[in-house]
């Protein structure tokens, strides 16, 4: 069978199954996401399974990806585990508004969430999108389907995920922290969908984990889309954190206005396949995005990061920093675009990506892309990919430091310019200690594993 | 304490050395002289371990074992310590962490209790006073950002935590001014006993003013051609390496 024809049956696999579920995805469905489903559909036809001839996809092969029979999960289900008892979360001090989503669902016995301040809700999108539609006007307008097949994909699927709405001018001091949790019993594909609107003045700090509970493969097809308004304030902390059976593909949309000011930081730990697009749009004066990464991959993970800026407004700035340390066989990418539009003078935006490889075969793709339709602007970007510095490796070692222990000191200094980045000190601490037991090459979990999830 | 005996030393397919040979007692102080280029890193790079330099012929003995089969890590702990001439910048590995993991894995090689961080701290005060060290440098990332006065100075700090048997100064004088240079000479005659012994590699002879050699060598072209007592750094800094350079026939 040639690839071509390959390639026409996996996508064929996937629309034919749109026919044949539709209208399970449209049961218990608002008319706000069921509308979106045909377009989204119709784009993803379009379009396709990414295969690497598609630019944006041209360093992650997803056929392989997508291949698998995988159990979809259309429906909401009873989980036999509770997930409040499951779970505690063992970073110490840590003091979160607690919600899980189980296999893209909003959990709906989640006890841990506390008293969030008045007006804040944290909810099921699947249930606002119900009985508040109002407050999702803007749904699916920062993720859009005709750029790219996976947006199209989850916006054609998408029932539910989390949806988070902060008022004018309130602050939440606690973190809002949301845990991911794959389990199924059979290899499992799994949509979620998620909305955040934060309205001006507002300050938030979220924190998202995601893990899987047992062996089987899954694919996530995660979509977020965030509303941040003027001079609103976000710190976005996510932690990857699954077995190398995973394929995680997360779609980060952040749209700000005038003086708000956005922080992510990804760290990718463990996962088979991840990829991450994170797409921010500044549009209004003044607005501030920082956008930090870091990944710690062996044996034959792949991470993917796909950064987008748009500055669409002059007076913005942009910085953004993404470390890879790559192990054995693994292969990491990394590509940046800034867009500077006409008339966005005054523009900041900076770009940095450092990749150490511990491997001869470990290997790493960067490229960073700058379109710059205006004139006065600051810009830069660079990409190193390198080994251990050997002269700093020798001035350890001529201290009495061993060469494993040395190098152990250099790999963590190299990611501690991103973890240093982590505002929330117990969660920064607790990576810090997880990135170190990761480079010593302890399996590091953030939680107590009672799962056997051991690869 | 110390034999090199005929050592040929060569980088990169190029010959540095050319059969030197020193032999360094307990308590004594060695100056090693010579212009620029005469391979005096090398040798200091070569007792410390560096692997890029490749030992063609000759050997080491180091209290009655060969050196050249330890590694570095191994040389240090049982003694060995070079002040470099250009101490690197590790940005993000923090000084107190670097120098309290050095300490410890010399205490465990000792057999010996680590330090906990308490206790690490206050020994590190103490040494910090002995040098008149800015207690903000043990606060950042190890060299970062310093002067090459302060890099100077906290080499002699390193080795006051270690108190090696064998200390090799390599141009630690150079970038120092004159306060500097007799805050780190009073550092490294204070840590003097009669077990251990100091090699000073310099270009100038200032620094030995202020630590007084038992044996001045020069070191011309990868080889030892002259060694007497401390009057010949005075004789070297009167007539220049020119007259070294004239008697070896350049
Ligand atoms: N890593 C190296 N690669 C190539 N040549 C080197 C290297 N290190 C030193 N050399 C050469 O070896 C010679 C001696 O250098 P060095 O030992 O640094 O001299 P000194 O310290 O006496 O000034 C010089 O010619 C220098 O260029
Ligand atoms: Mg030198």
């Amino acid at each position: 069978m040639s690839v071509l024809v390959e390639k026409a049956d996996l996508s064929l696999k996937y629309t034919g199954h749109y026919n044949d579920v539709k209208d399970l995805l449209t049961e218990g469905s608002s008319d706000i996401l069921n509308s979106k489903r045909n377009k989204a559909f119709q784009d993803f036809v379009m379009q396709g399974i990414p295969t690497r001839k598609n630019e944006n996809y041209k360093y992650t092969n997803l056929q392989p990806q997508f291949s698998p029979d995988y159990k979809f999960i259309h429906q909401r289900e009873k989980t036999e585990l509770d997930l409040n008892q499951a779970f505690r979360c063992d970073v110490p001090q840590l003091d979160t508004h607690l919600a899980f989503i189980f296999n893209g669902w909003y959990y709906e016995e989640n006890r841990s969430v506390g008293q969030l301040p008045e007006g804040v809700i944290l909810e099921s999108l699947e249930k606002i999108a119900i009985e508040k539609p109002e407050l999702l006007e803007k749904y699916a307008q920062l993720a859009n389907t005709e750029e790219d097949p996976l947006v199209a994909l989850n916006t054609t699927f998408a029932k539910d995920g989390y949806f988070l709405y902060v008022p004018k001018n309130t602050k939440i001091e606690k973190p809002i922290q949301l845990i991911n949790f794959l389990q199924a019993d059979k290899d499992a594909f799994s949509t979620q969908r998620n909305f955040v609107y934060i309205e001006e003045g507002a300050d938030v700090k979220m924190i998202m984990c995601d893990h899987t509970l047992n062996l089987n493969s899954y694919l996530s097809n995660s979509v977020t889309e965030i509303f941040l308004g003027a001079n609103a304030h976000l710190e976005y902390y996510s932690l990857q954190n699954q077995h190398n059976k995973t394929t995680s593909l997360n779609s980060v949309f952040i749209h700000q206005e005038k003086d708000s000011t956005a922080t992510t930081l990804n760290s990718s730990l463990h996962g088979g396949l991840i990829r991450n697009n994170l797409k921010f749009i500044l549009n209004g004066e003044n607005a501030e995005a920082n956008l930090f990464g870091m990944a710690f991959i062996d044996r034959k993970q792949h991470v993917d990061n796909f950064t987008q800026v748009i500055h669409a407004k002059p007076n913005c700035m942009s910085n953004q920093v993404y470390k890879n340390v790559l192990d054995d066989e693994s292969t990491g990418a990394f590509a940046g675009r800034i867009h500077v539009v006409r008339d966005a003078q005054k523009t900041n935006a900076f770009q940095r990506n450092n990749n150490l490889l511990l491997t001869d075969s470990a290997t790493m793709q960067t490229k960073p892309q700058l379109i710059i339709d205006a004139d006065d602007v600051k810009c830069s970007h660079g990409a190193t990919v390198g080994q251990i510095d050997e002269e700093a490796l020798f001035y350890l070692r001529a201290r009495g430091i061993d060469d494993k222990k040395a190098r152990l000191m250099m790999m963590n200094a190299f990611a501690h310019e991103v973890i240093q980045q982590i505002k929330v000190e117990p969660l920064r601490d607790r990576i810090d200690e997880l990135v170190d037991k990761r480079l010593k090459g302890e399996v590091a979990r953030c939680h107590e594993c009672a799962y056997n999830c051991e690869c | 304490m110390l034999t090199i005996k005929d050592l040929y030393v060569s980088v990169e397919g190029k010959e540095i050395l050319k059969g030197i040979n020193l032999e360094v007692k307990p308590g004594e102080i060695h100056a090693i002289m010579g212009p620029n280029g005469s391979g005096k890193s090398t040798l200091a790079n070569v007792l410390a371990g560096k692997e890029e330099f490749e030992v063609t012929s000759g050997e080491i003995i180091y209290e009655g074992e060969d050196l050249l089969e330890l590694e570095p890590e191994d040389r240090a702990k049982k003694g060995i310590f070079l002040s470099f001439q250009y101490p690197v910048e590790i940005p993000g590995v923090p000084m107190v962490n670097f120098l309290k993991t050095a300490v410890n894995e010399h205490r465990k090689f000792r057999g010996e209790k680590e330090f906990t961080a308490g206790e690490f701290l206050k020994m590190m005060r103490q040494k910090e006073q002995l040098l008149d060290m800015n207690a903000h440098l043990t606060n950042r990332s190890v060299n970062e950002g310093f002067s090459g006065g302060e890099k100077k100075k906290n080499e002699i700090f390193q080795m006051a935590l270690l108190q090696p048997k064998l200390g090799i100064l390599d141009e630690t004088d150079s970038g120092l001014d004159i306060d500097a240079l007799k805050t780190v000479a009073h550092g490294v005659n204070a840590l003097r006993t009669p077990e251990n012994a100091t090699i000073v590699v310099t270009h100038y002879q200032r620094l030995l003013e202020y630590i007084v050699p038992d044996h001045v060598h020069v070191l011309y072209n990868g080889k030892i051609v002259k060694s007497s007592g401390k009057e010949l750094a005075l004789e070297l800094e009167e007539k220049g390496y020119d007259w070294i350079k004239q008697e070896n026939g350049v």
